[in-house]
C-alpha cells in the first residue's frame, strides 16, 4: 500500500486541479479556426481566385475578425485579474507561448484588416465609401496581393501552432507534454477551418477542392493523434498513466466516440463518398468535424489538468 | 549570491500543522487556502508499515516552470536568494503559472492574483528566518543559504541522506527531506 493524505484544500487545486473551465477550450478552438480560416483564404489569394467573384476568401476576413473577437471575449473572461491584462503588452516573455500569442494575437488583427480591404465588405464601404479607393489602389498589385497572402499565411501558422504549444510547455501536466499538440492542434484548426468554410462557400468547385483538402487534414490529424500516444506510452510512467485517460479512463468514452469517431473517421468516409460523388456534399460531415474539433479542446483541457506527475501509483497528489 | 533553500528533518517532524497555521497568520492567507500543508506518505502492510510526515510548500525551484511560462513576468526570481516570487501589480491571472507548478503550490488569491509561499520574503531578505521556521516545536525545518558551505542547510545536506520532491520534472527544487 502506498497512500497519501494532505491537509491542503485550496480552491480550484484540490482534490483534482480545473483552473480553466469552457472559456479556454472555447478559445483554443476559435484560435485554431481562425488560424485554418487565414491559411485557407491566404492559399486562395495566392491561387488567383481573388478574380472570382464568388470567392468565400472575400468573406473570411470580416468572419475572422468577429469570430476570433468572441474568442478573445472568452479568453478575457476566463482571466482572475481582468484589468491587469495590458500587462501583457509591456514586455514579451521569449519563454512563455501565452506572451507569443498575446503578440500573434495583435499581429493578426491587422493581417486580417489588410485582407478585408483587399474587397471591403458592402455594409462598411456603404458608410466609408473611401475604403473601395484604398480597395482599388492595392488589387492594382499583384503584389500587395500575394504580400497580404503570405502574411495571413503566416500569421494562421504560428496562431494554430502556438495554441497548443501553450499546453504542452506547461510541465506539472503529464498528459501535455508533448511537442505534437502544437501539430495537432494546428492540423485540427485547418480542418475545422476548412468544413466551416466547406459550409459557406458558394460554389460546388470551392465545396470540392475543401472537401478533398478537410480528408487531407483529418487524416494528418489521426497519424499526429497516434504519434502523441506513441510519444506519451514509451515515456514515463507519469506520461503513460496520463495517456490512459484518454484511452481506457474516464475520459475514453467522450474521447473515442466524439472527438476520434463523429468529429474524424466517420466525417472522413462521408467526405470521401462525396469526393467521388458517390453522394452530395452536404453540411453533415462539416458539422461532426466543427463538433470534434471543439470537443478535442475540451478533452484535452479537461484530461490534461486532471493529470498529475504522480498519477502513475494511483496516489492523489 | 545567496540561494536560499530549505531542508526538513521528516525524522523529526510530528505533523502538528504549527508551520501551517503560522505561515497563515504571518502572511495573512486568505481564509479556504494556504501556503503551506502537511502530508503523510504511508507505504507497506500493517503492522509493517513505514510513515513520513512532510511539511509541504512552494519548492522555490531553480528551474521553476511556474516563472518560465508566466506572459507577463509577473512570476520571477528575486536578486537576494532566489526566491520564486510574484509581482501582484503585473498578474493577470491567466493560471498558466498553477497548471506548469507539478506541486499544486499555487492557487488564486481571492484577489484575482496567483499566490504561494515566498519564503517570507519580508523576513527572509533581511535575514530573519520564514515563520514556519521559527514556531516549529521539534525544530524539524531549517533555512539557509545553500551556496554557503557553512550554512547550517549546507551541513545536513552533506552529512544526511534526503530526497526532493517529484525530481523527474527537472525542476530542481529547493527544499530537500531529511530521511
Amino acid at each position: 500500500m502506498h497512500e497519501l493524505s494532505i491537509t491542503r484544500h485550496n480552491e480550484l487545486i484540490d482534490p483534482t486541479l480545473h483552473i480553466w473551465s469552457w472559456q479556454i477550450p472555447v478559445y483554443l478552438f476559435i484560435g485554431g479556426l481562425i488560424a485554418g480560416m487565414m491559411i485557407i483564404s491566404g492559399y486562395f489569394l495566392l491561387k488567383g481566385r481573388a478574380r472570382e467573384a464568388k470567392c468565400t476568401c472575400f468573406q473570411l476576413p470580416i468572419l475572422s475578425i468577429i469570430i476570433l473577437s468572441l474568442g478573445m471575449l472568452a479568453l478575457f473572461l476566463d482571466l482572475e485579474h481582468k484589468f491587469y491584462f495590458w500587462r501583457l503588452y509591456t514586455t514579451f516573455q521569449v519563454t512563455s507561448p501565452m506572451s507569443w500569442g498575446a503578440w500573434i494575437l495583435l499581429l493578426v488583427y491587422p493581417a486580417l484588416i489588410l485582407n478585408l480591404l483587399l474587397r471591403v465588405p458592402v455594409f462598411i464601404l456603404n458608410r466609408i465609401p473611401q475604403l473601395g479607393k484604398i480597395s482599388e489602389k492595392m488589387n492594382a498589385h499583384p503584389s500587395t496581393i500575394k504580400g497580404i497572402a503570405t502574411l495571413n499565411i503566416t500569421l494562421g501558422l504560428m496562431l494554430g501552432a502556438y495554441t497548443g504549444i501553450l499546453l504542452s510547455t506547461l510541465t506539472g501536466r503529464p498528459l501535455w507534454n508533448s511537442s505534437v499538440l502544437g501539430f495537432l492542434f494546428l492540423a485540427s484548426g485547418l480542418s475545422s477551418a476548412a468544413a466551416f468554410v466547406h459550409m459557406i462557400a458558394k460554389t460546388a468547385h470551392e465545396r470540392d477542392i475543401l472537401t478533398k483538402a478537410d480528408n487531407g487534414f483529418l487524416t494528418l490529424e489521426l497519424v499526429i493523434v497516434a504519434f502523441f500516444f506513441i510519444g506519451l506510452l514509451t515515456s514515463s510512467a507519469s506520461h503513460k498513466a496520463a495517456a490512459d485517460l484518454l484511452l481506457t479512463g474516464p475520459f475514453a468514452a467522450v474521447f473515442w466516440v466524439f472527438v476520434i469517431g463523429i468529429g474524424m473517421v466517420i466525417p472522413l468516409f462521408i467526405q470521401s463518398l462525396a469526393i467521388k460523388n458517390k453522394i452530395k456534399h452536404t453540411v453533415v460531415a462539416p458539422i461532426m468535424v466543427l463538433v470534434g474539433g471543439i470537443l478535442l479542446r475540451f478533452v484535452f483541457v479537461y484530461a490534461g489538468q486532471y493529470s498529475h506527475w504522480l498519477i502513475h501509483a494511483g496516489l492523489f497528489k | 549570491m545567496a540561494k536560499f533553500g530549505m531542508v526538513i528533518d521528516t525524522t523529526k517532524c510530528v505533523g502538528c500543522m504549527d508551520c501551517v497555521v503560522a505561515c497563515k497568520t504571518e502572511n495573512n492567507v486568505p481564509e479556504g487556502f494556504n501556503r503551506a500543508w502537511i502530508v503523510e506518505d504511508v507505504m507497506g502492510k500493517y503492522p509493517d508499515l513505514h510513515m513520513e510526515i512532510r511539511s509541504e510548500r512552494c519548492n522555490h525551484c531553480e528551474e521553476a516552470p511556474c516563472v518560465d511560462v508566466c506572459p507577463t513576468g509577473a512570476s520571477h526570481y528575486s536578486d537576494i536568494g532566489e526566491v520564486v516570487l510574484i509581482d501582484h501589480d503585473e498578474c493577470i491571472g491567466c493560471k498558466a503559472c498553477i497548471a506548469a507548478c507539478p506541486y499544486d503550490a499555487r492557487f488564486i488569491h481571492p484577489d484575482g492574483y496567483a499566490d504561494k509561499c515566498d519564503f517570507c520574503f519580508h523576513r527572509t531578505s533581511k535575514g530573519n528566518n520564514p515563520a514556519c521556521v521559527d514556531v516549529c516545536p521539534t525544530h524539524s525545518i531549517h533555512f539557509g543559504d545553500l551556496d554557503d558551505p557553512d550554512s547550517e542547510v549546507s551541513k545536513l545536506l552533506k552529512s544526511r541522506k534526503y530526497h526532493v520532491r517529484i525530481p523527474e520534472a527537472g525542476t530542481k527544487p529547493k527544499i530537500f527531506y531529511l530521511t
